[in-house]
């Protein structure tokens, strides 16, 4: 049986990086910088913001770049205003912003109706992948979901029933 | 352009989105040759990052050709090739100073305690991301990285996050010769992590996972003893059992948010979002690991709080280090390693899939279809 030095010699760059000068972020904080060069004295200038850009209140200001995938509107960007409004350490501006996003949700899903066009969700869910590799799973699944739909839709129909019989026998009454 | 647009939790759709433009002098706008799926982008596809806006585009893991610059950018000229670390940073503030590129202060407005990423909610600073056709790179002087004439593009676009991550995961242990070194989860960053780990100089390592087909992969990939948790009743008791009793000198943390292993992690972290996600793995962690050694956390993990036993990490000693990879400061010496062969990066890629079939790749990286492990994407225009 070979011993452990032979079994690590065999191993392809085994202690490559042993010493700590050979590894990259050794020590943790390190200055100055090595790999980067910026022009700027103290920051980068001043991105414009072309929509309302929210900031977290636990900063001094608006950081001088900041991303702009998608405007806050709708009911979701009063929530989400709501919680920026809250410190980070508070766990309720975490959760009014997840809130947020489930509403964002709903309005994605009306959005998209406005526009003439009904999502495909189990195509976004990426079903096709789920048939084509996991066929018995999916089926599984559609039976579960159909199940439950079922049920559902017996327990309605049971609860109508005995209401639609009142209202009768009252009425020949 | 085409873009991946999220549209609520398991929901993703390929859409035309207005192309990006010059937003700021130093800003780069990219044409996307190569985008990834993280193992990150799982929990915004699960809707378990705050702050996640319907429409907006995923993905921090990326290669691509400069179409056009700022007036301000002097690094960078249309037609190079780059990759683009995930984090962005200004290269000025106090934490860029001291080489933590993941840590700016200068380009998150959303977090005080997050720096800013491509395409990871607006709580990282509400960059759209990679997974479209063009994408914008601020601080394109900073960030992007010339693609070496001899590194293979898909070795490139993993430089981007997945190695750099797993290289700092085994950095963060502060292995020294001889060590035993646990990584928990067979992804990505977990393989790179334990193929890391012996360049550091481990004496053993073993990877934990519950996925038979993973666990193979690793093995064979990082040459390391790999345990299946759900063949054993209690990982630390098992670890210490593998580690003469006292238990490995190294534990890292390379799952995050949505570890299995334990019903009531799940229960409480991912169902009823009673704490920020199932912290399985660090419990596993903090009680396999031996009294005096490290705890290096590379997994990720929502922004409110976990249940973790601080008690027993406070009681055995332990040093726990964590942080997002600065990936500039790692990208000189893991390029040496791809060129000395050390490292194949581009093993780990399981899937090829057209952009357009975005909302196929989520669902087979999320529910782990066909054996995947890596899933990239290639754009149209990218394609031949």
């Amino acid at each position: 049986m070979e011993s452990n030095n032979q079994r690590l010699t065999n191993i392809v760059g085994w202690g490559a990086d042993l010493e700590p000068s050979k590894r990259p972020a050794y020590p943790k904080e390190r200055t100055p910088p090595r790999f980067i060069n910026p022009h700027w004295a103290d920051k980068p200038s001043q991105q414009v913001p072309r929509f309302r850009v929210f900031k977290s209140i636990d900063l001094p200001q608006l950081t001088p770049i900041f991303g702009t995938s998608v405007p806050p509107q709708g009911l979701s960007g009063a929530i989400r205003s709501w919680a920026y409004k809250i410190n980070e350490n508070k766990a309720r501006h975490w959760f009014l912003l997840l809130f947020a996003d489930r509403v964002n949700v709903i309005e994605g899903f009306f959005s998209d109706l406005s526009k003439g066009y009904f999502p495909k969700i189990f195509s976004e869910m990426g079903w096709k992948a789920e048939w084509k590799y996991n066929r018995s799973g999916a089926v599984k699944k559609m039976a579960i979901a159909g199940g439950i739909i079922g049920l559902g839709a017996f327990l309605l129909m049971r609860r109508r029933s005995p209401q639609i019989s009142w209202a009768q026998e009252e009425y020949d009454f | 352009m085409l873009a991946m647009t999220y549209q609520g939790p398991y929901r993703v759709r390929l859409e035309r989105r207005p192309d990006p433009f010059i937003e700021h002098p130093n800003d780069a706008i990219v044409r996307v040759t190569r985008a990834c799926i993280c193992g990150s982008d799982l929990h915004l596809y699960h809707g378990l990052v705050p702050d996640t806006r319907v429409g907006s585009t995923f993905g921090h893991e990326f290669t691509g050709i400069v179409e056009e610059v700022g007036p301000s950018v002097q690094n960078l000229k249309v037609g190079d090739h780059v990759l683009v670390p995930f984090n962005i940073s200004c290269g000025s503030c106090f934490y860029c100073q001291k080489e933590l590129f993941g840590n700016c202060d200068n380009v998150n407005p959303g977090s005080a305690a997050v720096g800013g990423l491509f395409g990871y909610s607006h709580t990282a600073g509400g960059y759209d991301g990679g997974q479209a056709e063009f994408v914008r790179v601020p601080l394109a002087d900073i960030g992007p990285m010339k693609i070496p004439q001899d590194l293979d593009l898909d070795n490139a676009v993993l430089l981007t996050d997945a190695y750099p991550t797993g290289y700092q995961a085994a950095e963060m242990g502060e292995i020294k010769e001889g060590d035993t070194v646990v990584v928990f989860g067979a992804g990505p960053v977990g393989i790179f992590a334990a193929k890391s780990a012996w360049l550091l100089g481990a004496g053993r390592v073993i990877v934990v996972d519950h996925l038979e087909y993973r666990l193979e992969f690793v093995q064979n990939f990082a040459q390391c003893e790999i345990l299946n948790f759900k063949e054993v009743d209690d990982i630390p008791f098992h670890l210490k059992k593998m580690t003469d009793g006292r238990g490995p000198d190294v534990c890292i943390d390379a799952v995050g948010a949505e570890a299995a292993g334990s019903t009531f992690h799940k229960l409480t972290g991912l169902k009823l979002k009673m704490q920020a996600g199932s912290a399985t793995a660090i419990q596993w962690a903090i009680n396999s690991v031996r009294k005096g050694g490290v705890v290096s956390i590379v997994g990720v993990y929502g922004p409110t709080f976990n249940m973790v036993p601080i008690g027993n990490a406070v009681n055995k000693g332990l040093t726990l280090r964590m942080n997002q990879a600065s990936v500039k400061r790692h990208l000189p010496r893991l390029i040496e390693h791809i060129q000395e062969g050390r490292i194949d990066p581009k093993k780990v890629i399981s899937h090829r899939i057209p952009l357009e079939e975005i909302s196929d790749a989520y669902h087979i990286f999320s529910s782990k279809l066909d054996h995947c492990i890596k899933p990239i994407l290639i754009p149209p225009s990218s394609m031949h």
